[in-house]
């Protein structure tokens, strides 16, 4: 019983939201099991913030590499997490001053890095050995060159309009770029749509974990 | 500038520091910041699900707010039974999860996961139904021909036809039920090409977003770090 009920839960659940389409008369029942799921999400993110806390706490505990830092990530998580929790989240708050001079620069430093590892990563896998990677190179390069204002700057009058980077950029855009993610969007949705069948059926029970 | 932006604009300024170090190589102040990133996001994280996820749905139904009274109140003084009462089912299925961390007990955060698990495959399998694969589908059946007033618009009818043939030949290079070969090979061959373009093209975003968020950071360092400082100072 400790697999069977969870997996009627879990059924129950789906049946109800995908009959919502088909029978309007569920709207409510569905609006409120949807309010519930925001609630249990809610509570996800307490469980994985609990065990980032325990990991770190252990690290201490057993003076493990880098432990002084650990210590560091657990004042962190008080001070943001009090600062909300306690004089709120509004502009003004001390959780909006550490927002805005702890969290917002250390996040877009770190997806900025990501821009030199990136580079490198294109310098060194990057060669034209094959027309796959020639168009891939060719479509990357095109569109970097039609983003920024140097990609028209330097095209005179008498170049023609369609091997312009501003032109082929959105050309690429506009049907190579649309043709692939809406195939990999089509299929994509095929295996979700598959998957999820397979869970509302108790086919697929891996987030069950082991007995 | 106040004295508290000021500060805030340093710290800013040192953080920033410490995470383009990894640039050189892994050490000491990267993992400072690091640490303290990974710490205060979940801390952000935690504040913000609070305020944003449990207070609308879960506190003030049962417990109340200034706008009006909670379920629990209205039935324990009034005796009357409110449908919001039933949120509390939502609070037990969110309480299971926590059961994760007693091992003899884990078992009981089946339910909060079944049932987060099994709204969402029920929500998903409808919404990926409609939005991805239908309306995909729907914008791909289009005229391979534009006719218009003057006659055939040559550029559009060029655009739909290959827009067609490639997103059909992607999905031929995903059709593994058959073997590659002839007439479907040369199709999945095409599909591959197509692939690519998108690929690079995603790539290429990618790198711009990046570069763009690198700028940002200069941009801060240099006007509202280092001039900032000399404004404040009244040295400029």
């Amino acid at each position: 019983m400790r697999r069977e009920i969870p997996m009627i839960v879990a059924f129950v659940a789906g049946v109800i939201i995908i009959l919502e389409f088909f029978v309007p008369a569920l709207t409510p029942v569905s609006s409120r099991i949807q309010n519930w799921y925001l609630v249990v999400v809610a509570f996800a993110i307490l469980v994985g913030a609990f065990n980032l806390l325990r990991l770190n706490y252990m690290k201490v505990r057993h003076r493990r590499t880098d432990w002084p830092f650990a210590i560091l990530l657990i004042v962190g998580f008080f001070t943001m997490a009090l600062a909300g929790l306690i004089g709120g989240i509004d502009e003004g708050t001390a959780f909006d001053w550490l927002f805005n001079y702890f969290v917002y620069p250390m996040s877009s430093t770190m997806f900025a890095l990501l821009a030199f590892f990136v580079a490198s990563a294109a310098y060194r896998a990057f060669r034209a050995r094959t027309v796959d990677s020639t168009l891939l190179l060719a479509a990357a390069f095109i569109v970097m060159l039609g983003q920024v204002p140097i990609g028209s700057i330097w095209v005179p009058s008498w170049w023609p309009f369609f091997l312009s980077p501003d032109w082929l950029k959105d050309r690429i855009m506009d049907i190579g770029n649309t043709a692939g993610q809406r195939a990999i969007l089509i299929g994509a949705s095929l295996g979700v749509v598959s998957t999820s069948l397979r869970i509302l059926l108790g086919i697929e029970r891996s987030y069950l974990g082991e007995e | 500038m106040d004295g508290l932006t000021l500060l805030g604009t340093w710290i800013a300024a040192i953080l920033t520091l410490c995470i383009l170090s990894f640039l050189y190589k892994d050490n000491p102040f990267y993992k400072f910041a690091e640490y303290l990133f990974v710490g205060i996001s979940a801390g952000f994280w935690v504040a913000y699900q609070y305020h944003n996820l449990l207070v609308p749905n879960l506190i003030e139904p049962l417990f109340g707010s200034a706008q009006g009274k909670g379920a629990l109140p209205l039935l324990l003084t009034e005796g009357q039974f409110d449908l919001r009462l039933l949120t509390i089912i939502a609070g037990l299925l969110g309480l299971t999860m926590l059961f994760r961390f007693i091992p003899k007990l884990a078992w009981v955060s089946r339910y909060g996961i079944a049932f987060s698990v099994g709204l969402g495959a029920g929500l998903f399998f409808v919404v990926f139904l409609q939005a991805n694969c239908l309306a995909q589908i729907k914008g791909t059946i289009i005229p391979p021909v534009v006719i218009t007033d003057g006659g055939v618009d040559v550029g559009s009818s060029l655009a739909n036809s290959l827009l067609i043939i490639g997103v059909v030949s992607a999905l031929i290079y995903f059709y593994f039920s058959k073997e590659h070969t002839g007439v479907l090979g040369g199709a999945a061959k095409l599909g591959i090409w197509f692939l690519m373009v998108s690929f690079g093209a995603a790539f290429g975003y990618t790198v711009m977003a990046r570069i763009s968020l690198l700028i940002g950071r200069m941009s801060f360092l240099i006007d509202d770090w280092i001039k900032g400082t000399l404004i404040a100072l009244g040295l400029i």
